[in-house]
């Protein structure tokens, strides 16, 4: 600060210019040079003196901020008039001008016509100055509510978790946490009100926070992990909803971090087997409130959430009734929040995004590829951005189109199919048709269409033409839309899907493996299974709560993994592939039932076919957080049982 | 603004008078006895008091005596026959008048100085008219005083003839020379001479500037400013604006430098050191402006150390004298009025005759015991009068006292609950905050004028009814308080208009009847809190009132503004009853003893003042904050001081001895709040930093060994233990804490606005 203001203290003086240009605008013509100086040491010193006058006025009105009311009040007190109606609330109001070889600063005041200000409405009313209490303190402890700054800023997570070393010890954490705690202050305060029995319990679990370095929970925060978890995947969608809130605006949620993403990943790997669509909009649900919540480190427990999420996108099958129910909603919702992780968590070293489009990809050029996958990798994709579209998408259309036509216009094989080449068609129609009317150039010719696209050719080309009419249509909103859109987050259930997508986005390298990417159906009755070869089960547990931690044990041979631990973890080649399945005791495989109390967990091991079939959306890598095995983790099987009929559960969250 | 600057420098000289003429016999005496020692007698006959008087400080000699008025026309002449070089002449009346060569030029000054003291503008230019400046023309400097206007062109006359004397290149010479000079002495001295750099580079600074050189007034400037010590970059900065003879006119930094000595504790060997090297260097300047504008406090015995300066210095006119501090200060508290207090555990039952005045005895005994005993430090307990304890009074005590019963013994094992009341929507304007001391109710004031009360408890704020309502009610009925307040008025807070600018200040009456407000706009106004309207408007500050506060009795309450003067005022006089000047630069907060007999008063020229109420005397000068002063607070023993600065530093200070004992470092922007708990053992301190900061006080205090040296000389060590004493820290969500309170339970209440 010192070096800053010595070298220029004496020398800063308003040019002569200025001078020149104030004395003409007062009607003062021709003034000298000499005066011109005079006049501007002694017009800078009075300036000076006055702010300096006016400082005292920002330090009494306890502000960091000068603002004009300051400086008015400083000339009062030196007995000058001060300057009516100069009203500037936040910046400096003055524009740069040039021309005629003269550069000037000037306050730009606008003309005002009066009859419009009366023909505006009357903006809002300034809401009234209010009090609220909180406890900053309780006997020497700070409650982690949102009324304060959170315990562990963002940074602080980051370093405990890239440097375990470095990680404060609990003495210093004090001393340390400050600097970060002031810049991380500012989030939540106003929106992260929780009501009720939450708020109730999250002071309770934030009463006393422990030292970081212990994965332990206390009981307060063993019981709000318990009742929002219920809560997230339980029947009453309004104490979900809070919950969800609870968990996307808490700043004191770091130390439940590893259990919720346990909770995720495994609750996936259990509902995916059992087709429980319904539990599994939830887990999503959870994951978008989890990266919703500004305080939250999430990079860490990426290995765990990112398979989670790919599951949801291209598992075969989602649901019970894949004809009736709408898992393409779940599928696209599920790309939309991997497209965001992609956008905010893929580095240079950990290739999220190049990863998970290797992986899209891969099963994309698989022809065995069930229409359902199919339907994940490409909503996937296109959630990427359209240089992803353009890509890895449009040269693929022809080879779809004749696809998609097998199915529509063959033979009738199965009901099924002929759904999912529907909504692969419309998929398809939808996200390309932006990115062609942005790239290739008019006209528009149906005969050109049908010789590039084949198929798809005619949909597409009026598909085109309407989008282009409505971006000439809505010509001025073009621009501020496809802002809006690349900001857009995630919602479920939303029909309609970026249009515009990214363009921020990388556009990976095409990558060819010919090898498909088949998802397990665990159900051995399907007529649809790939590849049915020898199966195993193994009975793990019989009894609920007991055995799910069997399931860490899972051995990894993953082809890809978005997870940034599992290049270290060596993988397998003649590993098998294992499937966990929850099977109710009393047979079957309708998991509708309301109360059962005994479950099975069985392993379905595969041999490893030749084409590699890779599951690795149901896989996490064995670094799960020694903490799995608490009995905590066992919650999700327990809150499986207990969940409401898929179709009707769905419809519910609309 | 001339009414102003006159009626502050009357008040100053009021004040100061006496203590300014001891330093000036001081410092001359000193000259004397060095410089020419042989005539020191001679030079008694001149001076108009005794040498002899002027170790005392008692004595209220008056420089400029009867007799001054001659001796002035007689200098006057002296210098006139000088500068026309009518040498015999000079010699002539030398011999007869008695006067010292040696003397005569610093005796002409002072008596210009004396001469010159009623005028702002007369002072500042003549303490420019160092050495021989009454060269001219007696009449200009006689008519000085009569005119007292800022332009005074025979003033500026006078003053030309002072340029010829210093050669403006050469100062920059003058100062390296002492530079190397004092890094060539021994160790143990640098420190202490170091002190003479920051004064010196000032007024040399000023003088170049003031004989418009004011080329090389920069290039001294661009050379030395980095020597000085970053505590002094504020006024650097404000000296850098400075350039121009004209801008002197009016300036207050400059003028404190004026008008005041800058104050140097120095041991006497290193003054001694200091002396010869000027004496064998002819290096007249600097001597000159060392006994000129600077006092040099001498005392014997070992020089301080760097850290020891340091944590002194940092005012804006230097260290305290240390016989500003050596006054008596009743520290102790008052006694407590003999209540009946039914001490009864259970309030509600204790409301019963029957089995209260069993209980009451043994506990009142223990409760009263420390009250019987007359505290040796408190004043006597009528020194100030007090207003009556009503009956309401009597009952707020008792509520009080069960209150205590209750209150929760803190401590670094038991730290208080901070309770913090945002407020929202306040755009920046919270400029103030106060609590009653039942915390039943907080005020703010804000920027756009208005106060606000609040209610904290269910008890919603009800105003009296009309007048004409109130003619109507039983005045008879048990329940008449009740009736007579309008139910319909009833609301959880209540604005209050009348300010015409941002309110800096607020304070409640301890009976929570009145609430005082202070603003920009100059007046200080007490409101009803029972119509919830403005009473009374004190008008005496004409410019903006920084801050108010009530006595901890009622009935007086003391206020502080731009016009550094703080004033007590009574509510029922709408003149103030003592005005204290002194500082050199606005009064930023007050605050009252809790024996009512003394106001402390901070300010932007880094000093605490301690003022008795009784005669108006500042009793207590504490210097050490780098920064102005924002904030205050007497522990509740009444020995100790708290002040905050805006360095972000707390500095506590132990009132009988006049001494810092503390420091307490941790918060990076203005404490803009400080309490300390209902028993005194812990500080709090809330801060622009939006952090609330809880300190270990009854630690702080222990560690400080006074011995009699240390008592004697007011050099301290102070231990390195900030973060020893710092119990703990809560961050606010972007949330500055300006104001803090302990309830009598003492848990912890903080207040501030939210601050997006």
């Amino acid at each position: 600060m010192e070096d800053e203001w010595r070298p220029k203290q004496c020398s800063v003086l308003l040019p002569t210019e200025s001078m020149k240009t104030m004395a003409e605008s007062v009607g003062v013509g021709q003034l000298q040079e000499e005066s011109c100086v005079a006049l501007t040491e002694e017009v800078s010193y009075r300036i000076k003196e006055i702010i300096q006058d006016a400082l005292k006025f920002m330090h009494h009105g306890k502000r960091r901020k000068l603002t004009s009311n300051d400086i008015d009040h400083a000339l009062k007190m030196k007995n000058v008039e001060p300057l009516y109606g100069f009203q500037s609330q936040e910046f400096i109001p003055f524009r740069f001008a040039s021309g005629g070889g003269r550069e000037l600063h000037f306050y730009e005041e606008k003309e005002v016509d009066l009859s419009d200000i009366i023909n505006t409405p009357l903006p809002r009313v300034p809401l009234e100055v209010s009090l609220k209490a909180h406890w900053l303190s309780i006997e020497g402890v700070q409650p982690a509510i949102p009324e304060n700054p959170p315990p562990a800023s963002k940074e602080q997570q980051k370093t405990e978790s890239t440097e375990p070393l470095k990680a404060v010890k609990p003495g210093q954490e004090e001393e340390g946490a400050i600097q970060g705690k002031g810049q991380g202050a500012a989030a939540t305060e106003g929106k992260g009100q929780l009501q009720g029995f939450y708020s109730m319990l999250h002071i309770c679990v934030n009463f006393f926070p422990l030292a970081r370095s212990t994965h332990e929970l206390s009981v307060e925060q063993q019981l709000y992990y318990k009742e929002i978890t219920e809560a997230c995947v339980g029947s009453c969608e309004a104490k979900r909803a809070e919950a969800l809130q609870s968990i996307a605006t808490d700043p004191g949620l770091y130390q439940m971090l590893p259990r919720f993403s346990t909770f995720i990943s495994e609750g996936v790997r259990v509902n995916v087997v059992q087709n429980n669509l319904a539990l599994l909009i939830y887990l999503m649900r959870m994951v978008k409130a989890l990266m919703d919540n500004p305080t939250l480190y999430l990079e860490k427990y990426l290995h765990e959430l990112i398979p989670a999420v790919v599951t949801c996108i291209v598992s075969k099958q989602l649901c019970l009734r894949p004809d009736v129910d709408n898992h393409w909603a779940l599928r696209d919702f599920a790309a939309r929040l991997m497209a965001q992780s992609c956008k905010t968590f893929s580095t240079t070293t950990n290739n999220i995004q190049s990863r998970i489009t290797k992986t899209f990809t891969k099963s994309l050029l698989d022809d065995r590829t069930q229409w359902t996958t199919r339907y994940g990798c490409i909503a996937g994709l296109s959630e990427l951005g359209p240089d992803v579209i353009k890509t890895l998408i449009l040269p693929r259309l022809p080879v779809e189109g004749a696809r998609i036509k097998a199915v529509l216009e063959g033979p009738v094989i199965s009901n099924i199919d002929k759904i999912g080449a529907e909504h692969v068609q419309s998929l398809l129609l939808k996200h390309c048709a932006g990115v062609i009317a942005k790239t290739r150039p008019l006209p528009d010719n149906l005969e050109q269409y049908r010789a590039d696209y084949s198929y798809l050719g005619p949909l597409l080309h009026s598909h085109v033409v309407k989008a282009r009419a409505q971006a000439t249509l809505q010509a001025q909103q073009v621009n501020r839309t496809t802002v809006t859109i690349t900001q857009s987050r995630p919602t479920l259930p939303a029909s309609q899907s970026s249009l515009g997508g990214t363009g921020g986005s990388r556009a990976p390298s095409i990558i060819k493996v010919p090898s498909s990417l088949t998802l397990m159906s665990t159900r051995p009755g399907t007529p649809t299974q790939p590849s049915p070869s020898a199966t195993k089960y193994i009975v793990m547990a019989t009894s609920a709560g007991a055995a799910s931690t069997q399931q860490v044990l899972i051995p990894p041979n993953l082809s890809m993994s978005s997870s940034p631990v599992t290049s270290t973890v060596p993988s397998s080649a003649s590993a098998q592939q294992p499937l966990v399945k929850v099977e109710t005791a009393g047979g079957g495989a309708s998991s509708v039932g309301g109360s059962r109390t005994l479950q099975k967990y069985i392993v379905v091991s595969l041999p490893t076919s030749s084409s590699s079939s890779s599951s690795s959306e149901t896989k996490s890598s064995t670094t799960v957080p020694s903490s799995s095995a608490s009995p905590i983790s066992a919650e999700p099987t327990v809150k499986t049982e207990r969940s409401e009929s898929p179709g009707a559960s769905f419809h519910g969250s609309h | 603004m001339p009414t102003v600057c006159d009626t502050r420098s009357e008040m100053a000289a009021v004040q100061d008078a006496p203590v300014e003429a001891d330093n000036e016999k001081e410092i001359k005496t000193e000259t004397l006895n060095d410089a020419a020692g042989n005539h020191a007698s001679a030079a008694g006959g001149v001076i108009p008091s005794p040498p002899v008087a002027s170790t005392s400080s008692s004595g209220p000699a008056k420089a400029g005596g009867p007799g001054s008025e001659e001796q002035q026309t007689l200098m006057a002449v002296l210098q006139f026959l000088k500068k026309n070089n009518f040498v015999g002449a000079v010699d002539v009346l030398r011999r007869e008048a008695g006067i010292l060569e040696d003397s005569d030029e610093s005796q002409g000054q002072e008596l210009a100085a004396s001469a010159l003291g009623g005028a702002e503008a007369g002072d500042a230019t003549c303490t420019l008219s160092r050495a021989s400046s009454c060269t001219t023309s007696t009449p200009a400097v006689a008519a000085a005083p009569a005119k007292g206007g800022e332009d005074q062109p025979d003033v500026n006359v006078v003053l030309s003839a002072y340029s010829q004397q210093g050669d403006p290149a050469l100062y920059q010479g003058y100062y390296s020379g002492l530079k190397k000079f004092v890094e060539s002495v021994l160790d143990c001295h640098r420190a202490e001479l170091s002190q003479l750099f920051y004064p010196l580079f000032v007024h040399m600074y000023l003088e170049l500037v003031y004989n418009n050189h004011e080329t090389e007034a920069k290039a001294f400037f661009e050379k030395f400013s980095g020597d000085q010590e970053c505590y002094y970059q504020d006024d650097l900065r404000v000296l850098s604006g400075l350039t121009k003879k004209e801008h002197m006119k009016g300036n207050e930094t400059l003028l404190d430098f004026r008008t005041s000595k800058f104050v140097l504790r120095i041991s006497r060997d290193s003054y001694q050191l200091l002396k010869r090297h000027l004496q064998e260097r002819q290096n007249n300047q600097i001597w000159n402006i060392i006994q000129e504008h600077l006092y040099i406090d001498i005392f014997d015995g070992m020089p301080r150390s760097k850290s020891q300066i340091d944590s002194m210095s940092g005012s804006l006119a230097g260290e305290a004298k240390r016989e500003a501090n050596k006054a008596k200060v009743f520290y102790g508290l008052l006694k407590e009025p003999e209540i009946d207090v039914p001490l009864d555990d259970e309030d509600e039952e204790g409301e019963n005759e029957e089995g209260k005045p069993k209980k009451k005895k043994p506990k009142k005994d223990s409760m009263g015991s420390k009250s019987k005993k007359q505290d040796p430090n408190a004043p006597q307990q009528n020194r100030i009068p007090l207003p009556e304890l009503k009956d309401s009074d009597k009952l707020d005590k008792i509520m009080y006292m069960k209150e205590a019963t209750k209150r929760i013994r803190l401590g670094p094992e038991s730290l208080p609950s901070i309770c913090f009341y945002t407020f929202l929507n306040a755009y920046q304007g919270l400029t103030a905050v106060d609590f009653t001391d039942d915390s039943s109710l907080i005020a703010g004031g804000f920027a756009d004028s208005t106060v606000r009360v609040w209610s904290v408890t269910p008890k919603k704020l009800r105003s009296v009814k009309s007048a004409a309502d109130l003619n109507l009610i039983d005045k008879e009925s048990d329940d008449v308080l009740e009736r007579i307040m309008d139910e319909k008025s009833a609301s959880e807070s209540k604005i209050l208009y009348g300010h015409s600018g941002p309110v800096y200040g607020v304070s409640f009456s301890p009976d929570r009847n009145y609430l005082l407000s202070c603003s920009e706009d100059g007046t200080v106004r007490l409101w009803s809190l029972q119509t919830f309207t403005c009473l009374v408007g004190y008008k005496g500050h004409n410019y903006p009132v920084w801050d108010t506060q009530f006595s901890p009795y009622g009935y007086y309450f003391i206020s502080g503004g731009h016009d550094r003067v703080a004033r007590l005022w009574a509510t029922d006089h709408y003149q103030p009853l003592r005005m204290f000047a002194g500082h050199l630069a606005d009064i930023t907060c007050t605050q009252f003893h809790p024996n009512s007999n003394y106001v402390a008063t901070g300010s932007a020229d880094r000093t605490v003042r301690l003022w008795d109420i009784l005669n108006g005397n500042c009793v207590r000068i504490f210097t050490g904050h780098k920064g102005p002063i924002h904030s205050l607070a007497f522990s509740p023993n009444g020995k100790y001081l708290a002040s905050g600065a805006t360095d972000g530093r707390v500095l506590l200070w132990d009132i009988g001895h006049g001494l810092m004992i503390g420091e307490l470092k941790g918060h990076t922007d203005t404490v803009y709040s400080l309490k300390f708990s209902r028993d005194g053992e812990i500080l709090a301190s809330g801060s622009m930093d939006n952090t609330v900061r809880l300190w270990d006080s009854i630690k702080a205090f222990d560690d400080i060994e006074t011995d009699d040296f240390t008592a004697a000389t007011g050099h301290i060590h102070l231990p390195e233990n900030s973060q020893e004493l710092l119990l703990g820290t809560y961050m606010t969500k972007s949330t500055p804490v300006i104001h803090l309170h302990f309830t009598r339970r003492n848990l912890l209440l903080a207040a501030g606005a939210y601050n997006p």
